[in-house]
Parts: C-alpha cells; structure tokens; sequence
C-alpha cells in the first residue's frame, strides 16, 4: 500500500542534506541557540538562577523540544507549498504514488529533522543541560513524538490552505508561533486575565506544553490523559480536514 | 480452478480453439480505440475551458490536439489522464475509467505534464530510479537514460539541466514503466529548434515501440512533421478532425505552382490542364494557381508530355498553419 515510501523519504532527506541553508537554518542555528542560551543560564535544572527568567532555568528543555519541533512544521509547510506551487506535487500525483504516502514521506523526514536537533542540542550542550537521572527520558520521547505529530498536522491544514509558497513561511510562523505565548510555557495559565487563559485553552499547543512538562517533571500519562486525548484530537481533525481541502496544484 | 475430469487434451483443445476465437475477433473488428472521449465539458467558475469535445486516439499512431494557447489542450489532456474530473461527458482510456480506475491505470500510461518539475537537487539517476520503484514491471532505467542521451547527466540535479535535458528526463519518466499510451503535454515549447528536432525523433523512437502517443502542441509545424492524425480546437472547442493531409485538402485545396518556362505555348498548355484555374504570367515566370492533391502531379505530367524546357519549378502548398488560419478566422500565433 505504501509503495515508494522508504524510496520517497531516502531521496527527500538526501535533498534536503543538499541545501546548506535549509540545514544551517533548521538545525544549526537552533543547536547554537539551545546551547548558548544554556551556558548563559547553565546550572543543573531545578535549582534556578536567581535572576533568570523562570522559564528559561526550569523549562529549558521544554521550550527546546517544542520550539524545534515547531520549527520543523513550519519548514513542513513551506516545502509542501513549494512543491506545490512548482508543479512538483502534480507530477508525484500523476504516478502510483498514493497522496498520503508522499505526506507521511514529508512527515517522516521533518521527524527525522526534529530528532537530530534534539540530539544535536542534547549531545554538544550536556554540560549545560545536566539531565537528572530520575527524568523519565523514554516517556518524553514519545510525549514529544506524540505532541509533534499532533502540531505537524495543524501544519498540514496550513499548508493546505496558504496560497502562494512566498507566503508558507511568514503564514506558518505567524500562526504557530504565537500559540506559544499563551500556551503557559512562559507563564503559567492561571495568571493571565481570564479572556487569555480560555483562549489559551483553546490552543492545541497549550496541551503540548502540559503533556511535555508534565512527563519531564515525572508524572505519569494517566495524569495527562487529558492533554492526549485533545492532541489526538487535533490530529484526527487536522488530517480529516486538510484530506478535503488540500489542493495539488 | 481448473476442472478436475477434464483431461490435459480437452483443456489444451478448449484453449486452442478459444484463442483461435479472439484471433478471429480481433482481425474481423475494428481495433478499440485505446482512449476514447465523447462530449466532454470542463468549466472553472466562468470559463468554459473545454466543451462537448469527443475524438478517439487508435492504437500505434501519434495523436495530436493542436491550437493556440488557452484553447483547453491541457486541461482536455488531463481529463483523460485522469488528473482532472470532467463535469459531463465519457472518458475511456484502454477501457479503464481514468478516475474510478485510476490506480489500474496508472501502471498501463506514462505521463508528461506541462510544467511540471522536480524536486531542484534531486540526481537525474535518483529519479528514475524513484519511478522504477513505483511500478510492477519497469525497464532498465540505465539503459532508458542512454536511449534518450542522459547518461552524461546521471548524477547531474535537475535543477542544472538544460530545458531539453529536463524534457528527456521527463520523457524518461514517462517511458519508464514500459507504457501502452504515453501522454505528452507541450514537450518541445521553449526548446531551440535542434532540440526540438532531437525530441521529435524520440518520440517516433516511441511510436516505433508499438507505443501510441497522445500529446498537444501550439506548434503547426510540429504536428504537421510528427502526427499521424490531429483534432484541432479553438475556445474549448473541436474544430475539425483528420490526418493532417486530410485537413489541409479538405480546407485549404488551393495549389500554387511556379514554373519559368521559354516554351511560347506554356501559357496556353497550363490553361488546359484539368483543375486550373488561373494562369499569369510575368516573362517567362507563370503562376499555376487551381486546386486539388494532383493538381502538382498533372503541371507535371504536361511539361513532361510537351517536353517543356524548365528553368525553373517551385510549389506552394498550404499547411496546417493555413487551415487554422480558415476554420478560426484568426492565426494560431495571436
Ligand atoms: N486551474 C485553472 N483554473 C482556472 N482556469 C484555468 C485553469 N486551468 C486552465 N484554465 C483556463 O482554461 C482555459 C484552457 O486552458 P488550457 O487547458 O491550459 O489550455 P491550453 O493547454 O490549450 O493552453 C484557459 O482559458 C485557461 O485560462
Ligand atoms: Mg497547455
């Protein structure tokens, strides 16, 4: 059924290691910031800086898994509106190729994208990001794999739906990344004014940042099943809706 | 299953004679079109990009939709492919449903799109062999590269190639699963005419594999060297339809022929042949105007027959060019 799908994903990784900018841009830089930013702030985690931002000594690690994997949405639908807009996606349509095996190829590769930074940022920032022995390192894995691939198919819908691919970029950023404000990553829901804290809650990100926090700092999935179920949720919506309206041309 | 009491024998005289059958069939029928459209109608919002356009494309010939750009050439291309859904009218193709059977037919049809492209750094090689792998029974890839002079460019990106170069990955593309129709959409524009010469020679090179080629064109010229037979459409709609010999005696049977001739009786000898109708002269230049295939054949035959002394003998035949010109009112070139 999913013929084509290992050949697919081999040859996008292969022509995505051939851009330097894309490389330098979606892994590079987010490595030299993740690890800069925990020099400057270093120190084991759980015991804050005095004066740092509370955010930054506590929840480094959640702000670096999600801000990655955000950035691998947005680079998911700006690749999907440029092969559209080139022509390229109509010519993939016109072979045995099925449509969500050329999807899950791009999904696959933008995982793939995520977890090599992570490592990246994880392996050259170690001194900095001290990881405690009791943090349930498997279980976050997957919270992450879990919550990116309920945000790669909100990036889905916007890729289905942005016109041009000159817009992908500035669309896509403009529409994930402020979700992140209010998502309580910087400051916890309960303080905001009540008219920020509903919309919070009405933000799929919100319940990536709950799930991630929450089995980072040891609690177990039954706690979160909450923030799960709406996460599949959001993906079971996501995939539903850009299936009726994406266009391949 | 096959029947347990039946022996060998019986089986084998059963199948003999069955195959005999369809032989039989086969040579007594009109061969099947291999696509078949009938009144088809494709609108976007206002426009009426293609309306009620029916032919039949016949096994092993180059068939070709000519007229001018924004005439429905692509979008009646790719109802056919199954790429876009026709609102009303039939579509057949090797008597598959281009969308209920799409899958099937996939496998059966190669396909160029007009515009289309690659992914830029994708290795000329890597593609075809993504292709390959798409398909139940694919040919050398290696091999096809060579036929269609890429091999130099194996490893080269696509987004370095030359517009030809680009259009013979696409022609290899489109061959690579060993096709029964093979669809190409405007494959020389854009090219320089040595490359478009080179293009036309693979696509007979595909002909001559008992393939049957469907592609469209705004170039007369083109589709007067290369098809078999042509539909002409103008505004979404079907013109005419015909070998291109056809079309042009149909339409435009004028024939013109130039002699200069120091015969004293020339004038009055041209004036006598059959389907002439006019005939002037400037010195010893005459101009033959009248119409009619053979009308070439009988100046011919009279010079011959009155061993004429010709200084000179030119021919002006009308083309494809001509007749779009009649059956539109305007050139193809607006
Ligand atoms: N996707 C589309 N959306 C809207 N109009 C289209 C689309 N594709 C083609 N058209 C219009 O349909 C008409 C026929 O186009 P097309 O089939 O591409 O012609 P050709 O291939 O002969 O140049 C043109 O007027 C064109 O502008
Ligand atoms: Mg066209």
């Amino acid at each position: 059924m999913l013929r084509g799908l290992w050949q697919l994903t081999w040859l996008e990784i292969k022509i995505f290691v051939r851009e330097p900018m894309g490389v330098i841009g979606t892994v590079a830089v987010p490595v030299v910031f993740f690890v800069v930013l925990g020099r400057m702030f270093g120190g084991r985690l759980g015991t804050p800086v005095a004066d740092a931002p509370r955010v930054v000594t506590v929840d480094l690690p959640i702000l670096a898994s999600i801000l990655i994997s955000l950035s691998a949405v947005v680079s998911l639908v700006t690749i999907v509106s440029i092969y559209r807009e080139g022509g390229i996606l109509k010519r993939l349509r016109a072979t045995p190729l099925r449509p969500y095996t050329i999807l899950t190829a791009h999904v696959i590769v933008k995982l793939l994208l995520t977890a090599v930074t992570l490592g990246a940022t994880v392996l050259i920032g170690r001194r900095y990001y001290p990881i405690d022995g009791d943090v349930p390192l498997a279980a976050f894995a997957l919270a992450l794999l879990f919550s990116t691939v309920s945000i790669l198919s909100i990036g889905f819908l916007i890729a289905s739906l942005v016109p041009t691919a000159r817009f992908a970029q500035p669309i896509g950023s403009a529409i994930l990344y402020p979700m992140l404000g209010l998502s309580g990553l910087f400051m916890p829901l309960d303080t905001l004014p009540p008219v920020l804290q509903t919309e919070g809650r009405m933000l799929p990100l919100t319940y990536a940042v709950s799930l991630l926090r929450g089995i980072w700092h040891g609690e177990g999935w039954l706690a979160h099943a909450g923030d799960a179920a709406v996460l599949a949720l959001v993906f079971l919506l996501c995939t539903a809706l850009s299936a009726k309206v994406f266009r391949w041309e | 299953m096959e029947q347990q009491d039946d022996t060998p024998d019986t089986i084998g005289n059963a199948r003999a004679s069955v195959a005999c059958m369809t032989e039989c069939l086969r040579a007594d029928m009109p061969r099947q079109p291999v696509v078949h459209v009938e009144a088809i109608r494709k609108t976007y919002g206002k426009t009426v990009a293609v309306d009620e356009i029916s032919f039949d494309v016949h096994e092993g010939e180059i068939f070709g939709l000519i007229g001018p750009n924004g005439a429905g050439k692509t979008t009646t291309m790719e109802c056919v492919e199954g790429l876009r859904r026709p609102e009303r009218g039939a579509i057949s193709v090797l008597g598959l449903d281009p969308i209920r059977d799409a899958y099937a037919l996939q496998n059966r049809i190669g396909v160029q799109l007009q515009e289309a492209q690659l992914q830029k750094r994708v290795k000329v090689r890597e593609a075809v062999g993504l292709w390959a792998s798409l398909y139940t029974k694919p040919v050398d890839g290696t091999r096809l590269l060579e036929q269609l002079g890429l091999s130099e460019k194996r490893d080269a990106w696509f987004m370095t190639l030359s517009g030809g170069q680009k259009q013979r990955l696409f022609i290899a593309l489109a061959l690579i699963n060993d096709p029964e129709v093979v669809f190409l959409d405007e494959l020389t524009t854009g090219l320089d005419p040595q490359a478009r010469r080179a293009i036309w020679d693979l696509v007979r090179g595909i002909r001559a594999r008992d393939k049957t080629v469907f592609l469209t064109t705004h170039l007369m010229e083109e589709a007067e060297r290369l098809c078999d037979r042509v539909a002409i459409i103008d505004h979404g709609r079907m013109v005419d339809i015909g070998t291109p010999a056809e079309l042009v005696l149909r339409h435009c049977p004028e024939r013109t022929v130039f002699v200069t001739s120091d015969d004293p009786a020339a004038e009055e000898r041209f004036r006598a042949i059959p389907g002439v109708a006019l005939v002037s002269s400037d010195g010893p230049r005459y101009t033959i105007r009248g119409s009619g295939a053979d009308l070439v054949t009988r100046v011919i035959g009279c010079l011959a027959e009155h061993r004429m002394g010709v200084v000179d003998f030119r021919t002006e035949v009308p083309t494809l060019e001509d007749v779009f010109l009649k059956l539109t009112g305007h050139s193809i070139r607006d």
